[in-house]
This record gives structure tokens, C-alpha cells and sequence, in this order.
């Protein structure tokens, strides 16, 4: 099952204006707490950083830990300063990185 | 004194029917008595992770499967046109095993014999990707009308067994979903358990899950046996469940605690 993404960002905004960007991204977010059927322990397999960069600067980042739930939503804001990309990453356990982006338009 | 009985019979008996089930304006969705917080959750279609199988669903719709190396769109075209309202209509009778049939088992039934793919598992994560995508087509319609004559008989069933006390609890569904849905049973509000959201998604499974699950996992909450995934008797049940939800409007895909 590929990685997948839902992500809200408003198209377009006004300089100076205060946007809500929302992400919600696939994983199962394993905390290494439970065990099998056998008894043996399901080894973490959490999501470790997420970062938000708008024009190449990041505005938000959170570490993950492994009490957060699977497939995890985050919703902050940001100052709409100019017209640009918006890029989200996702890096976590066992190699997993995941990127997204997208276009935000200021007038 | 008979005549007196005769009356009083017939003045109880209408108002116990009545106490029976929900009457069909007093229905509640689940979603009615969640948190406004999940119920924000639901809404939205970017903080709800039920659309994540919906996507899936979507992406499999449209792919090649199987012996035949067809996909689902080869036959039935754009989803959102042939697929409309398919979720309400199920379970529906099915004439060549004469008994109920499930969405996602008529899913399957389309996956293994018109495109000649590999059958999957009831809980697997691409049955509940393509049921999500099919139901999700017909999210704000009408539950039923279910008025199939040759379905009834096993509606009937199915309102035999949610009335059979069973289980090492000696409880019926009815005990709860009937007579005392809004209180709690431990931290829980007990819902009035009609279907029009599945498959949801579901906080404690914090994954997608069908309702044969949900029906399973509250089965093995009354310390009752158990019926395998996809058993006859859990379609029946489910066949009530819809035509005791009929006329309330689809949600899928629901979220629920």
C-alpha cells in the first residue's frame, strides 16, 4: 500500500493573511508496545518529524512520539507572505520519507 | 373478565411494538452523539482518514486486476454515475444463492469472477478500500427501501437473532441498542446501532473496518459465539440492521470512537 496524503491549503490569500493549512498522511504509527499472537514484540515503527517549509523556510515542524495515533492529522497556520510552494515532509522509522506540496497564490 | 384483558392487550400491545425499535422520526445516527470535535473530524474531508481507503478505492478502481486484466471502470465506467446508490440497495437478495449478499461480498464476487483475481481476505485492506470508494458514491442518500419480498424472510432472521439473548452475559442486541442506546456502557454512549456509515473508520481500530467487524466485536463483548467473517447469520443480521435504518442517509466513510 503506497503512502497517502490529504492536504489543505487555500489556494489563494491575501498578503498579510493569517491561513489554516491541514495534513493528514497514511502510516500505521506502530508504537513497539504491543506484541503478536505468539507473544512477540511489534517493533515501533513511528513517523519521527514532520516539517512544513514555505518558500524554502520552514514555518511549522512537530516531532512525533509513539503515543500519537495512526494516520496523523495535524491543522496550524501560517502568515501568507507571498506567492510560492508550500512543501510537507513526513521522515520516520524503517526508512520513510514521504513529500508533498502544494501552490499558494498572494495578491 | 376476558373482554377486560382482550382490551388491555390491545391497548399494550401497540405501545411495547412501539418500545421495541427506535420509531423510524426518533432515529439517531451515531454521528448525533459524538463529540462535536469528531463529529468535525467526520465532516471534513481532509481530517477524516476514512477518505485515505476512499483514495485507495479509487486507485483500484481504474487498475487492471486479475486473469481478465480488467479493471472495475472497463465495465462499470465512472463510478460516481454507475455505483450511485448501489450502497443503499445492500444487502440485497441475491437470486443464485437464494439468500443476502453484502456490498463488499458482491464486490468480491465481481473481483474473482469477472476479473479473475486472487479472492481476499473480508478484512483486507483492498476490499476495504473498493467497498469504501463504491459506498462513499452514494454518502448522503437514503438508506433501503429494502421491500424485496424474497429479502424479507431473512430480514426476519436477522430481527430473531438481535432479539436472542445469547452469550455467557445472557444478553440480546436489543438489551442495549434498543432499550438503552444514549446511556453508557462503560465510557461509551451505546448507539442505536444503525449501519449507514460502514465501512467507518474507527478510532479504537485506528484503522477502516466493516461492519461485520463491528457486529463480531460486539458478539465477543456479550461473551457470545463468535461467527466467522462473512457467516451467513452476520449478513442476516446486517440485512435488519439496514432495513431498521431504512430511509437514514449514508455517511460513508463514517468515523466513530
Amino acid at each position: 500500500m503506497r503512502t497517502r496524503t490529504l492536504v489543505k491549503v487555500p489556494a489563494t490569500a491575501r498578503r498579510g493573511e493569517v491561513v489554516e493549512i491541514k495534513v493528514l498522511v497514511s502510516h500505521p504509527m506502530e508504537t513497539g508496545f504491543r506484541r503478536d499472537r505468539t507473544g512477540g514484540a511489534i517493533p515501533v515503527d513511528i513517523i519521527r518529524r514532520f516539517e512544513c517549509r514555505y518558500d524554502g523556510d520552514t514555518v511549522f515542524a512537530a516531532d512525533f512520539h509513539p503515543a500519537v495515533a495512526a494516520n496523523p492529522f495535524l491543522a496550524f497556520t501560517t502568515v501568507a507572505t507571498t506567492s510560492g510552494t508550500i512543501t510537507f515532509e513526513w521522515v520516520g522509522d524503517n526508512g520513510f520519507a514521504h513529500r508533498e506540496s502544494a501552490e499558494i497564490q498572494v495578491e | 373478565m376476558s373482554w377486560r384483558h382482550g382490551l388491555a392487550a390491545a391497548l399494550v400491545l401497540p405501545i411495547a411494538a412501539l418500545a421495541d425499535a427506535p420509531a423510524p422520526g426518533d432515529r439517531r445516527s451515531g454521528y448525533e452523539t459524538m463529540s462535536p470535535a469528531l463529529r468535525a473530524m467526520q465532516d471534513d474531508d481532509v481530517a477524516n482518514p476514512g477518505m485515505l481507503w476512499v483514495l485507495d478505492g479509487e486507485a483500484l478502481w481504474s487498475t487492471r486486476a486479475g486473469a481478465a486484466d480488467r479493471a472495475c471502470a472497463d465495465c462499470h465506467g465512472d463510478a460516481a454515475e454507475s455505483m450511485r446508490g448501489v450502497a443503499a440497495r445492500h444487502p440485497t437478495f441475491d437470486p443464485r444463492s437464494a439468500a443476502p449478499i453484502a456490498l463488499d461480498q458482491r464486490i468480491e464476487r465481481c473481483r474473482v469472477e469477472q476479473q479473475g483475481a486472487a479472492p481476499s481476505a473480508p478484512e483486507s485492506h483492498d476490499r476495504l478500500a473498493l467497498t469504501a470508494f463504491v459506498a462513499h458514491q452514494s454518502r448522503g442518500l437514503a438508506l433501503g427501501p429494502f421491500d424485496d419480498p424474497r429479502l424479507r424472510p431473512f430480514v426476519d432472521a436477522g430481527r430473531a437473532s438481535f432479539h436472542q439473548r445469547q452469550g455467557q452475559l445472557d444478553l440480546s442486541c436489543a438489551d442495549c441498542h434498543d432499550r438503552h442506546p444514549g446511556r453508557r456502557l462503560a465510557g461509551n454512549v451505546i448507539p442505536e446501532g444503525h449501519p449507514t456509515g460502514y465501512p467507518i473508520y474507527r478510532l479504537e481500530w485506528q484503522t477502516v473496518g466493516s461492519l461485520d467487524r463491528r457486529l463480531r466485536g460486539c458478539l465477543a463483548g456479550m461473551r457470545a459465539t463468535v461467527p466467522a467473517p462473512g457467516a451467513p447469520e452476520l449478513t442476516e443480521l446486517a440485512a435488519y440492521l439496514a432495513w431498521r435504518a431504512r430511509g437514514m442517509t449514508i455517511e460513508t466513510p463514517a468515523v466513530r470512537p
